[in-house]
């Protein structure tokens, strides 16, 4: 039997079952996803889940978040689960309402997100007749979910459902479907939500780590040159108190990935900011010349490596993950350490002494002022960078930002200055475009009272803007802040660097986004001049509405340093 | 280097489509699969053989294991083991050939199970090289039609390779 939680913490209502009263798969799902103590679900009804959306009328317990697409409840229900860790629940109907969430699905999968997908099917009858609003969303999702059920009989449902949310959340989260056929949320049966779980195919085995800690403590003690990557597993282990410990006991730089932004606080001096493709100088420099490379909860993305004959060439690698198939796939380690990184971590620090690497940390410090993120100041024209830093003076770090994918991603990435972990929510490997403000709705859901600030840029934006509907709606607060430089800009600055400015179908029109956030009842500013930008962000963070900022920037400002894809991460462009 | 995997699963659907699935979108070389319920009827075994470097196998054995349905792998390649294919071959054999072969036949301690006016249905169990050879031997008559199995496999001696034991 798999360790699973305690029934008591995961049940926060009422019986776990009800002898005797026979209840609808509809009303069984409804009444296990309160077992599971979920508070909100992201839907969009539909045909095959009518059933489903009366039992969702009858329920007071569950709030119900109605959006626009589907691609818009899936990334809404993404942000939910990583700015809280708790799973983000979702509900499609058949076919093309299923088929809308997939990239959103995608999306989760490359970076680890727990969500528990519910999605209508045609009736188990007419499965495989191609039928009306019919798609085999199990098949299509194979490769992008860490498991998934089609429920063929009520009896199983409740089971399924426990299950669905154990192997979301524990182990390397990920995004579990259940496809329900219509005809099963009719069918009864008693419930009863099982207090065990058995899946003797999925261990969660702590294995004995000691003696793979106690080499890493002896390798990170003769190390004179040591660097640390933290990723997105140490925000998702929570492990980012240990990390801080580990660093300043052992005095060790820490390059946060994208997906590990926030692990670290990055006002701190052993802060080295992000490694890789758009990372800093000095962060790549103290990667191709350390001795020793701890990787905690990362997985050597190629954005990361660049070419991995050259990767960290003199280092001995540490490697833990709590993914045994991440270890060696990439890049080949010295050491593993297979565990969560906070349990790694925990048991790191318990045995390692104090140690100082003075002569390393000066070398890096020198790298640091030689090499600083910088950008070319202008009084006329607006930096993206520089909204940035007026983002981090109006916030003080106390928001949560979410970005889109593109260049203003890498420059959120770079200059935002994150002291939390869950603050900073990202398409990291999919690179999904059309996420960020999603996701920010289901960030404001889920911190009602706390300041989110979306950034995308205005091909993204245009993605998802029906979900303006949305915000406005539930009138979330949200800043939105669109970078628009009238490019599809990453691509554009390829084709600036290596197609000889070719820019093929990257120069991009838009509407007047002011007007059309005032269309939808929304607040629209535009900003045209630098002394502008500071005072439009406060007005709109004192905004208790959705408020659209639409910054025109310099158009053809490219993301420095670079490193060209496949290339030495010590040799960048524009350091 | 070819690898014999032996690979306990639970017997449910979906689970042939997710071990092939991951071979494929991962881009292993499967060399044969064989998939049969073991003696626990809730349990399969497969066994498959892939074809990679010490690295590949180490990958596939791994993601393998990611699979919610897998219970247990076994490298069996450096063990002692027992393994076995079947063929069967419609081969020509009108009757001026049919003794050399059963002849042949005979040779490799195959079996005759069918026998048609103009052809023979002939049944071969064995290691692949066996299986090969007598592929081979009856070449010149003329094959109709081949079906063979995959892999299956056993580990010799008293150890026994079940998850619950």
């Amino acid at each position: 039997m798999a360790v699973a939680k305690d029934l008591r913490e995961v049940c926060q209502f009422g019986n776990l079952m009800e002898v005797g009263k026979k209840m609808s798969g509809a009303d069984i799902l409804i009444k296990s996803l309160e077992c599971e103590g979920v508070d909100t679900i992201f839907g969009y009804p539909g045909g095959a889940v009518l059933n489903i959306y009366d039992a969702i009328y009858r329920c007071k317990k569950i709030k119900h978040i109605l959006t626009r697409h589907e691609q818009g409840l899936i990334h809404a229900a993404d942000g939910y689960a990583r700015s809280t860790g708790k799973p983000g629940v979702c509900i499609a109907t058949s076919g093309p309402g299923a088929t809308n969430l997939v990239t959103g699905i995608a999306t989760a999968y490359m970076d680890s997100v727990p969500l528990v997908i519910i999605t209508g099917q045609v009736a188990v009858s007419y499965i495989g007749k191609d039928s009306f609003q019919e798609a085999d969303i199990t098949g299509i999702t194979l490769p992008i979910t860490k498991y998934s059920y089609l429920v063929k009989d009520v009896r199983d449902l409740a089971r399924y459902v426990r299950e669905a949310f154990h192997l979301a959340t524990t182990g390397r989260p990920g995004p579990v479907l259940i496809d329900l056929p219509k005809d099963v949320t009719y069918a009864e049966t008693e419930f009863f939500y099982p207090p065990e779980i058995d899946l003797p195919g999925y261990k969660l085995k702590p294995n004995g780590i000691e003696k793979e800690v106690e080499k890493a403590s002896e390798m990170l003690k003769e190390a004179q040159r040591p660097v640390i990557i933290a990723g997105g597993g140490v925000v998702n282990s929570g492990a980012h108190e240990e990390l801080l410990a580990l660093a300043e006991k052992l005095q060790i730089p820490v390059s946060t990935t994208l997906m590990g932004k926030g692990s670290f606080p990055e006002n701190h001096p052993l802060y080295l900011g992000m490694p890789g493709m758009h990372g800093t100088a000095y962060a790549n420099y103290a990667i191709s010349d350390c001795d020793l490379l701890l990787a905690v909860g990362m997985r050597f993305d190629d954005r990361v490596t660049g070419n991995v004959k050259t990767f960290a060439k003199d280092a001995k690698v540490i490697h833990i993950d709590i993914d045994a198939a991440e270890i060696n796939k990439n890049i080949h380690v010295d050491l593993s350490i297979v565990s969560d990184a906070k349990n790694a971590l925990e048991k790191l620090l318990g045995i390692i002494k104090e140690k100082d690497n003075r002569r390393w940390l000066d070398k890096i410090e020198f790298w640091k002022k030689e090499y600083p993120l910088k950008y070319c100041k202008d009084s006329t024209r607006i930096k993206p960078q520089y909204i940035l830093e007026k983002i981090n003076e109006v916030t003080a770090g106390d928001a949560y930002f979410v970005t889109d994918t593109g260049q203003h991603q890498m420059w959120a990435a770079q200059y935002l200055k994150c002291v939390r972990p869950r603050s900073f929510m990202t398409s990291g490997g999919l690179g999904t475009m059309g996420y960020g403000f999603p996701a920010a709705m289901g960030v404001q859901i889920a911190h009602p009272e706390a300041k989110v600030v979306t950034i995308v840029g205005d091909g993204g934006f245009q993605m998802n803007s029906q979900e303006l509907a949305t915000a406005v709606h539930y009138n979330l607060p949200l800043t939105i802040c669109i970078f628009n430089n009238g490019y599809l800009g990453m691509v554009r600055q390829w084709q600036d660097l290596f197609l000889d400015k070719r820019y093929s179908h990257t120069e991009i029109s838009q509407p007047d986004f002011v007007k059309l956030a005032e269309s939808y009842g929304a607040v629209g500013m535009r900003v045209e001049k630098p002394e502008d930008v500071k005072k439009t962000l406060e007005k709109a963070m004192e905004t208790p509405r959705p408020v659209v900022i639409d910054f025109l920037i310099e158009q053809e400002e490219n993301v420095f340093p670079m490193v060209p894809a496949g290339g030495s991460i010590d040799k960048m462009l524009g350091r | 280097m070819k690898h014999t995997l032996s690979v306990l699963v639970e017997n449910k659907p979906g689970v042939l489509t997710r071990v092939a699935g991951l071979f494929a979108r991962r881009g292993y070389n499967i060399d044969s699969l064989a998939v049969g319920r073991t003696e626990n009827p809730e349990i399969s075994r497969m066994t498959i053989v892939v074809e990679g470097d010490d690295r590949v196998i180490e990958q596939v054995t791994k993601q393998l294991h990611k699979l919610i349905e897998v219970i247990k792998i076994n490298d069996i390649t450096e063990d002692e083991h027992v393994h076995r294919e079947l063929i069967l071959i419609k081969v020509n054999a009108d009757p001026a050939h049919r003794m050399e072969i059963m002849q042949i036949v005979n040779v490799f301690r195959a079996r005759v199970v069918d026998f048609g006016r103009n052809s023979l249905i002939i049944e071969v169990t064995g290691d692949e090289g066996k299986i090969n050879a007598i592929e081979n031997s009856l070449h010149p008559f003329g094959i109709r039609e081949v079906v063979r199995t995959g892999k299956v496999a056993m580990v010799r001696g008293p150890k026994h390779k079940n998850g619950k034991s």
